[in-house]
């Protein structure tokens, strides 16, 4: 694991959109009309003209978020990403986003108390394989990002109305056509934590748990009858895709919390393995 | 829904009277990025009755903390505006400025005060930052870096600046309510 490689992933990340994700847009803009179709006209020509370009495809390069697993050394790992992090905001670059929550001081280098926010998942595997997912996240989405604790008697349906509730209050505020992360289950952070691992899921495939993938088609279906439409400006996609990550939680809880994503779903994996390395998708 | 609109960023009133809601403009000119601390580092200075150190009277200001490399434009969508509602009447009417480029819609304050002003508010489209440096210029004048460099005023000279979509006009328009 060398720190240029994890600096070659941050600028894959902030410069070229997932395929899954770009592809889903396309189709909003082949169904949509008028001022709606001609914002998603030009996120597609800003996404190409990025990746063409390398030139990251927002200025809110956002805070990013490491979901480390099978590595062996965590503080060694963590080492690495604050080398990387340093070298990414100079060399990508990355706007210095991260600041004192009070007094606002920033110092320029994307790092501060706790930062960057790290997730140690699962020790290290068998094949010797170390993966880093990475995800930037900016705060326009990220801010009208609501958690609920329900009560176990409110079930499912409950759970559908906090999501509504959420994406209706969040209005055009982040960006849409957005990516809905849920996360049900665990605890209060616990299921913040779900929410935001299922943004790192692709936008073609379900959820395996089959209550999960349900919820993931009828909340789809709830949001995109809400007509907010791209940017606010009234359609029909409003977001492109729901994705749920359930866990289990105490008997008496049912914590729930909607991780909302712009359009601008920018995530990767760094993968080393037997000395190679590579960037997922 | 009539043609794109060519306009400078520096408006008179009779210009920002014949915008409506709904039209789409592209801009050249110069914007002056203002966000956040921003907004209200201004409010301070013109309440107490120090100028600001650049004019914004009939010029456009940008909600949006560009991604710079020294003088050089990277990245420069707009930011949420609502976050400004608060402070954004009052600079209005304090500051003259005729436009405001910004994304996701304000409130009803800021919607009076356009109104009241002879101001117009547009948005350019959300997260198309790459296209929005490639439609600026050098930039040659910072002001208070010391609030960080999101949160500084940068002079963003900008040539054929848009889509901007004109969302509240001055005359009370609202293309979001226009639909419902």
């Amino acid at each position: 694991m060398k720190q240029g490689d994890l600096v070659e992933a941050i600028r894959v990340l902030e410069t070229d959109l997932p395929g899954d994700v770009e592809a889903s847009l396309r189709r909003c803009e082949a169904e949509e009309e008028g001022n709606a179709k001609a914002v998603l006209s030009a996120i597609l020509e800003n996404v190409r003209y990025a990746r063409e370009n390398g030139i990251p495809m927002c200025q809110d390069t956002g805070t990013l978020i490491f979901f480390v697993s099978g590595a062996p050394d965590a503080s060694r790992v963590y080492e690495v990403i604050e080398g990387a992090l340093i070298r990414a905001t100079e060399e990508v670059p990355l706007r210095p986003n991260t600041v004192s929550p009070l007094s606002r001081e920033n110092e320029g280098r994307n790092l501060g108390r706790g930062n960057p926010i790290v997730h140690f998942e699962r020790a290290g595997k068998a094949d010797g394989r170390v993966e880093i997912g990475i995800m930037a996240k900016g705060a326009g989405s990220e801010n009208v990002s609501r958690s609920y604790m329900l009560d176990p008697d409110q079930g499912a349906d409950m759970v559908r109305r906090a999501v509504l509730d959420a994406v209706k209050a969040a209005g055009p505020k982040p960006c849409p056509p957005i990516v809905v992360g849920v996360g049900i289950g665990g605890n209060l952070e616990w299921s913040g934590y779900l929410a935001k691992r299922a943004l790192m899921r692709r936008l073609d495939c379900e959820s395996d748990d089959r209550q999960a993938a349900q919820l993931e088609r009828e909340i789809l279906s709830d949001v995109n009858a809400l007509g907010i439409g791209p940017m606010g400006f009234g359609g029909k996609n409003t977001a492109l895709k729901v994705n749920v990550e359930m866990g289990h939680c105490h008997t008496a809880s049912l914590p729930v919390t909607v991780n909302i994503q712009c359009w601008a779903l920018r995530r990767v994996v760094a993968e080393w393995q037997g000395g190679k390395f590579r960037v997922c998708r | 829904m009539r043609a794109p609109l060519r306009l400078g960023t520096e408006l008179s009133e009779g210009q920002v009277l014949e915008l409506a809601a709904g039209d789409v403009v592209y801009l050249t000119g110069r914007l002056y990025t203002m966000r956040d601390q921003a907004h209200i580092k201004a409010l301070q200075l013109l309440r107490s009755g120090t100028g600001l150190p650049f004019d914004l009277k009939g010029g456009t200001i940008y909600h949006c903390g560009p991604l710079m490399r020294g003088d050089t434009v990277v990245s420069a969508g707009p930011t949420t505006s609502m976050r400004m509602e608060r402070s954004e009447p009052e600079v209005i009417a304090r500051t003259g400025l005729r436009a405001i480029v910004g994304k996701g819609g304000m409130g009803q304050k800021t919607a009076e005060a356009l109104v009241k002003n002879k101001a117009v508010y547009m948005e350019y489209p959300g997260g198309v930052g790459a296209l929005a440096a490639r439609a600026s210029g050098k930039v040659k004048r910072v002001f208070w870096r010391e609030l960080g460099d999101p949160e500084a005023v940068w002079e963003i000279p900008v040539k054929d600046f848009g889509p901007c979509f004109v969302t509240m006009d001055a005359h009370g328009g609202l293309m979001r309510a226009k639909r419902q």
